[in-house]
């Protein structure tokens, strides 16, 4: 594997991991537990849609073949998507979604902190918008997870069953391959080991906070870094790319 | 007997001092005094605008997970956010009035309290999302530009908040029929379906013709409302032919031409009976709407009781340590 | 529960720049202090229009009574030496 093709798929495995990750969160539009929540959830997804622009552009600029954001967004098959697992999973109820929105808001937030030192300048910059907008995510999920670990036992049972449900999924968050091996070589992309360790760190303390329990399992699902995805991803794709597969020759 | 006509003295001199100001035009705020039917009828208006905004968030989020860019993606997002936050605005101030958002919600469930017609018909295709914003955002603006002299302070000022919010709105949906226009001839037969289907509810949104609308006296004597149901609706009419004609787009009225004398267009029949029929529940969405919005608000329950006994904990662990 | 609260209502104020006053903007419902801020945030600055929010739980806000008026603000209406045009200054003074 060339640098070339490490730094394709690094941006690739970014950018889907913001762009279903948004797909999810705009699943919430208009259902909200309240006004106020809906237009929050809704600003994530738009953050997060950006950033999928941001990166999804900067890969097809790598990869050089004259692909859009748009192309890779809405050409790709299921087997060509590596967003990790954890990013496609149906929205469950309230709890649920702030359960990973907690899990993948506290991971964002140390790997664009660190990514903002990337030796690869666009990466550094994405990074460094990034982190701004996760931080951010970050706390909303943190508040909310205390709300309703520590609200009353109906949402307490709620909140635990939503880390419970997520736990197996988030060590795949942490797994590295050759394109990080070669990328880490040149200090573009960033130590895992270190985010893992701060991720559990923060997530052991927040769950305290929120009188919630760290799950017990220890088996870790993976396969989004071989394209290997949950039976979600396909449904997803097929409503997302619904269009342009329906008609490929307009333009929108 | 006295008492009785004391009382009426009273209430008649509030009444012209009421009235004075509003000539003088005045804002009412909310503490100042009003009449009960003044009271009543900002309530009606601001609750179903509210609920309009909020109702209309649903047939928009129908395209959400199909827009076909990532750009349209994050205007659309961008755009229904908006009307959310619009019926936020709106609540807020109608809540200055003395009923509360749970209140208004309840009448919403209830059939109390009304939305816009508008939003019970189905958003069928991705043209219906630049229908929607051009005709239906771009009848929402003629009126609410009206609005933003409506005598009532916190009213008005978030029609002016709004105002500048929503200009982006319809530009958006006039942008997606034009490309449309522009683009195969399956996307030009979509969007020319999307226009005749879209049109003539546009139209009704301004609401019965001013012979026939029950409500406009003393809304238009305490200047609620600053302009009639049928002036609004001409204005809508004379500024949107041209933009169709811009793109391409044929109004699907065939008796809609321009009236010299008159310096503006005359439009065909609008269908009343079906405005009624929609209006009394017949629509091909009002029950889903409904059903949607109840039960958003019912699983949304236990999330809302969590967070106020999350408080009462936290406030509690305060006074005791 | 009986009645569904909504959550608090809370008034926002929005300071458009470093400096300037703070303006009200409008309100939000929420249960505590974190939220009422984080829904201020995501409803009055989508547009980038503040730099700082308060946030005042809107039944904590004291207003004055409109029957009050006269006897409230009619009185400083004829105080006009606190106004410096009120004052005739010698012909010839300067940076005063």
């Amino acid at each position: 594997m060339t640098q070339q093709q490490a730094l394709y798929k690094y941006c690739l495995r970014l950018g889907d991991d913001a762009l279903i990750q948004s797909y999810r969160l705009s699943e919430w539009c208009s259902n909200a537990p309240i006004l106020e929540e809906d237009l929050a959830l809704t600003n994530f997804a738009l953050d997060m849609t950006g950033r999928a622009q941001a990166l999804l552009g900067y890969a097809g600029q790598i990869d050089g073949q004259g692909k859009t954001d748009d192309d890779l967004a809405y050409k790709r098959g299921e087997r060509q998507f590596y967003n990790h697992l954890i990013m496609e999973l149906p929205n469950g109820n309230f709890a649920t979604t702030i359960a990973r929105l907690l899990f993948t808001s506290t991971f964002e937030f140390y790997f664009y902190s660190d990514l903002m030192n990337s030796a690869d300048a666009t990466l550094a910059a994405i990074a460094a918008k990034t982190v701004k907008e996760v931080k951010y995510h970050m706390a909303h999920a943190t508040d909310w997870t205390c709300r309703l670990g520590d609200g009353t036992q109906e949402s307490h049972r709620h909140m635990q069953s939503g880390i419970d449900h997520h736990w197996m999924y988030t060590g795949e968050l942490f797994e590295t391959d050759e394109v990080d091996a070669i990328l880490q070589d040149r200090n573009i992309a960033v130590d895992m080991a270190s985010i893992q360790q701060r991720w559990h760190q923060s997530i052991t303390q927040v769950l305290k906070e929120a009188t919630l329990k760290i799950p017990a399992g220890e088996h870790m699902q993976s396969g989004s870094q071989q394209g290997i995805h949950t039976e979600y991803l396909g449904h997803i794709l097929t409503e997302m790319q619904y269009l342009q597969r329906a008609y490929p020759e307009a333009i929108w | 007997m006295e008492l009785m006509e004391k009382a009426g003295k009273i209430h008649e001199e509030l009444l012209k001092s009421f009235e004075a100001k509003i000539e003088r035009g005045d804002a009412i705020e909310p503490r100042d005094k009003m009449p009960d039917a003044y009271r009543k009828h900002l309530i009606r208006q601001m609750s179903q605008h509210a609920h309009s905004e909020v109702i209309g968030m649903q047939p928009e989020g129908n395209w959400i997970t199909r827009a076909p860019s990532l750009r349209a993606k994050q205007i659309l997002l961008a755009k229904i956010q908006d009307e959310g936050g619009h019926g936020l605005y709106l609540y807020s101030a109608a809540e200055t009035l003395g009923i509360s958002r749970a209140e208004m919600i309840e009448q919403l469930h209830s059939g109390k309290a009304k939305y816009s017609n508008i939003f019970n018909y189905p958003s069928l295709t991705w043209a219906d999302i630049g229908a929607i914003g051009w005709l239906v955002d771009g009848a929402a603006i003629v009126n609410q530009v009206s609005l933003q002299r409506t005598s009532y302070g916190p009213y008005s000022r978030a029609m002016v908040r709004i105002c500048k919010e929503e200009s982006f709105h319809q530009r958006q949906g006039y942008e997606i029929m034009a490309k449309m226009m522009k683009g195969t001839k399956d996307q030009q037969e979509m969007a020319q379906d999307a226009m005749n289907r879209w049109w003539w509810p546009s139209l009704m949104m301004f609401g019965p013709h001013d012979s026939e609308s029950p409500h406009t006296g003393d809304a238009v004597k305490w200047k609620i409302k600053r302009h009639s149901n049928d002036e609004l609706r001409q204005k809508f009419i004379d500024k949107t032919v041209q933009q169709a004609e811009v793109i391409g787009l044929t109004i699907p009225d065939k008796d809609l031409k321009w009236n010299e004398s008159r310096g503006c267009y005359d439009h065909g029949p609008i269908n009343w009976d079906e405005f009624y029929r929609v209006i009394g529940g017949h629509g091909q969405c009002n029950k889903q709407r409904m059903a949607h919005h109840i039960k958003v608000h019912n699983e949304g329950a236990w999330v809302r009781e969590a967070a106020e006994a999350y408080r009462l904990k936290k406030e509690k662990q305060l006074l005791h340590s | 529960m009986a009645t569904d609260s909504q959550l608090a209502m809370w008034e926002v104020f929005m300071q458009s720049k470093p400096g300037a006053n703070y303006i009200h903007a409008g309100c939000v419902h929420a249960s505590d202090k974190k939220m009422a801020l984080q829904n201020a945030r995501d409803t009055y600055t989508r547009r980038g229009e503040g730099t700082s929010i308060w946030v005042v739980p809107s039944d904590a806000i004291v207003a004055s009574n409109p029957e009050d008026d006269d006897m409230f603000f009619d009185p400083a209406n004829d105080k006009v030496y606190r106004l410096p045009t009120f004052y005739v200054m010698p012909e010839g003074a300067k940076a005063i």
